[in-house]
């Protein structure tokens, strides 16, 4: 395999606790070398890459995605979602498994990661904790695990019965899984389509109270606590309000393996973004109140979020252009992730751009255990993110590389221009300025 | 015209000033107005008295109307929206009244067909040709005359409106527009039907659970039908929503002897108000369904005259 030299840029490997000018060699798909400016030893050879100027960092990890491959290749592939995943950064997506059929088998698992799906950056397929996700039998975590399987959940379907929810931990802990709860319970949100309140009074539309998620969170913590294994963790996926928050930082305190996520869209947006009825404004969790986007942003700021993820969730275009209640919920998000964080986290709200990136990769990374991703170290994987850190740019929807455009940030400014993604020392993405 | 909301004053002084011009106007004259223009009535709910006066508005003008109807159309088939309105343009269309279950339907049909939309009720959301028939009930009756309104036009009026106004998209567009003439409006009705948050829907508008209590206050009282369609698994106690709710003879006679009585129909006797109130010389509920004519005529002709802008 040819061996690739990245000179002059700037290596900011915040797990690694590298932040300087730095050349790097990669090599059959890993980490070489790294040495200061000019240095590389074994370079003899390698093809050029002219970094300088420009930021080097671990490829992005993205542990909240839906490729929707088995069963609606017409939203999105792996092959068209992974291209996009490229040009956002990431160079890791855990996929969710609410495909059709629901991946709740090591076939299923293992097909996902099969060569022919195309795949531009690493997949890693989560799991569905129940047999089709349908919340009542367990499925069998090791075969899930051999096949692939990096994290178990039933995702948009949340576990609701006590029992259930207990054996997924129990079950998931002792082949060293982590558990996803898309923490909504549901029996609260029957025929809701935004977040309850002022907004969703006013529009006529049923809301989602707060506590349906905040509610569930705190019903899993309690399991955990229960459980009294050091095994077990549970991560909350794409928390939305200041209540779901303070519980995780609760458990935290209390010594518990309790993790988060939060997106983009949570912690930019409100409910009053949905409105006169824009679809692109309506995925699950709802956007909120200020006061829970605000929590958001705290939460990201002082440490207790772990990660964030998009959610990156494609639907067809005529599927959006549909009455408000009848859309479906989500967004797509894995080409704007980036360039919103570093616009905002960094430059509006000051957070280190080493802190912004590790909740990009090493920390989603680290959390799904995903060995050697998230970093740069030396034997780590060649996953690469190579971007201009200080270039501003417009994000324009219909260029996407994904199969849907249904986003709320279209026109949105971005910092932070991708120029290169790598993925396993392969060119994933390239734009050059 | 998609929500109360959106009108000026100015615009909303424009409609009641045509409502009366066009309901004195010679109908030999007033057929010329829109003269076979098209108009479209896509009604995905079943509807007696707003389809029929919308249907009678458009034809007084001179308008040809259509009907689509969810049950005889390929809507049953699986027909969205979008597609039934860019049906309807192809057909001739000039602009579609939408009645539709689903809240905020008027502005996606809008935005796909680029062509007037007027809004006869969308979901829970908003009845905007019906809060202006109100205004022009209740005006006859405490401002007799007046057709230009203005912030204080109804200064010191106080409009209850009573029973399931969470699923009301009537209360809603009343709501939007009682206020911004200088009327208070007090919402009354129990826990399961009226939720807190409707108190902080906007300036002018509290919230009293108390029945009598509101109705000692109120010149006007709206009453509500339970809607019974949308209440989405909710089980309610009816004797108990009675006892505390109806509108009654001894009810009305002891805290309110001089208020107008309103219902934007359909009216269930014996639930929401009793046959005599009802029938009695309070009420002005036939006058609202008379009003909606030519309410619906001055809009019929906005929406076709000015692009139906607002």
């Amino acid at each position: 395999m040819t061996a690739l030299a990245i000179k002059g840029g700037h290596l900011l490997d915040p797990a690694a606790g590298v932040d300087g000018l730095k050349d790097i060699l990669l090599k059959d798909g890993h980490v070489a070398e790294i040495a200061g400016p000019g240095k590389l030893k074994q370079a003899n050879g390698a093809e050029v890459l002219d970094a300088t100027g420009l930021t080097v960092a671990p490829g992005l990890v993205d542990i909240h995605v839906h490729l929707r491959e088995p069963g609606q290749g017409y939203k999105e592939t792996i092959a068209t979602g992974t291209a996009a995943a490229a040009a956002g950064g990431f160079t890791a997506v855990a996929a969710m498994p609410n495909t059709r059929p629901v991946n709740d088998s090591p076939e299923i698992t293992r097909w996902m990661q099969a060569p022919e799906r195309g795949a531009c950056v690493r997949v890693f397929p989560i799991g569905a904790a129940t047999r089709g996700s349908k919340g009542e039998a367990i499925n069998d975590y090791a075969a899930l695990k051999s096949a692939g399987a990096v994290a178990v959940t039933d995702d948009g379907s949340p576990i609701l019965k006590d029992n259930i929810m207990r054996e997924t931990l129990a079950a998931a802990a002792r082949v060293g899984l982590s558990v996803i709860q898309h923490a909504e319970d549901t029996r609260l949100t029957q025929g809701a389509s935004m977040n309850a309140g002022p907004t969703a009074f006013r529009l006529g539309l049923r809301g989602m109270p707060p506590e349906a998620e905040s509610g569930l969170v705190e019903r899993d913590i309690r399991l955990v606590s229960e459980l009294r294994d050091a095994r077990v963790h549970l991560h909350v996926a794409h928390t939305s309000t200041g209540a779901a928050v303070a519980a995780v930082r609760q458990a935290r305190r209390n010594g518990l393996h309790v993790t988060c996520e939060v997106t983009p869209h949570h912690f930019l947006l409100t409910e009053e973004h949905v409105g006169m009825f824009d679809t692109h404004a309506k995925m699950n969790p709802p956007l909120r109140a200020t006061a829970d986007r605000d929590a958001m942003i705290e939460a990201i700021l002082d440490g207790v979020v772990d990660a964030i993820a998009t959610d990156h969730a494609p639907h067809a275009v005529h599927e959006k252009e549909v009455e408000f209640e009848s859309a479906p919920n989500g967004i797509t998000g894995l080409e704007t992730a980036l360039g919103l964080s570093l616009r905002w986290l960094h430059k509006e709200w000051k957070m280190p751009m080493g802190r912004v990136l590790s909740l990009l990769s090493a920390q989603p990374a680290a959390l799904l255990g995903l060995k050697g991703r998230g970093t740069l170290a030396v034997g780590s994987f060649a996953d690469v993110v190579i971007f201009d850190p200080k270039a501003e740019w417009t994000y324009r929807a219909r260029e996407t590389r994904s199969k849907s455009r249904n986003t709320p940030f279209d026109g949105w400014s971005m910092q932070g221009r991708v120029r290169w993604t790598i993925s396993e020392g392969r060119v994933a993405y390239t734009n050059p300025a | 015209m998609l929500s109360a909301g959106d009108l000026s004053l100015e615009e909303i002084s424009h409609i009641l000033n045509r409502a009366t011009s066009l309901e004195n106007e010679d109908p030999l004259k007033r057929d010329r107005i829109l003269l076979k223009r098209k108009i479209a009535l896509l009604f995905y709910e079943s509807s007696t008295r707003t389809r029929t006066s919308f249907e009678l508005a458009a034809k007084a003008l001179g308008a040809d109307t259509t009907l689509v109807s969810s049950l005889s159309s390929s809507i049953e088939k699986g027909e969205s929206l979008k597609d039934t309105g860019l049906t309807l343009r192809a057909l001739g269309a000039e602009a579609i009244i939408l009645r539709h279950n689903s809240s905020g339907a008027p502005w996606l049909l809008e935005a796909e067909t680029r062509l007037p939309v007027v809004n006869a009720g969308d979901g829970m959301h908003e009845h905007p040709t019906q809060a202006l028939l109100d205004l022009r009930t209740m005006l006859t009756h405490l401002r007799p005359g007046t057709t230009t309104v203005d912030a204080e036009t109804l200064a010191g009026v106080t409009v209850t409106i009573v029973g399931d106004i969470m699923h009301s998209r009537v209360a809603r567009s009343n709501m939007m527009l009682l206020p911004r003439l200088g009327a208070r409006v007090i919402l009354c009705g129990s826990k399961e039907l009226l939720p807190e948050v409707a108190g902080r829907a906007g300036p002018g508008i509290s919230l009293e659970r108390d029945f009598d209590a509101a109705l000692h206050h109120s010149d006007v009282v709206m009453m509500l039908r339970i809607q019974a369609e949308r209440l989405a698994g909710l089980q309610l106690d009816l004797e108990q929503y009675k006892a505390n709710y109806q509108l009654t003879g001894p009810r009305l006679a002891n805290h309110a002897p001089k208020a107008l009585v309103m219902h934007p129909g359909p009216i269930i006797r014996g639930m929401e108000v009793t046959a005599g109130v009802a029938d009695g010389v309070q009420s002005v509920i036939l006058e609202q369904v008379k009003n909606g004519v030519a309410i619906r005529m001055a809009v019929v002709e906005r929406a076709l005259t000015t692009g139906g802008a607002a």
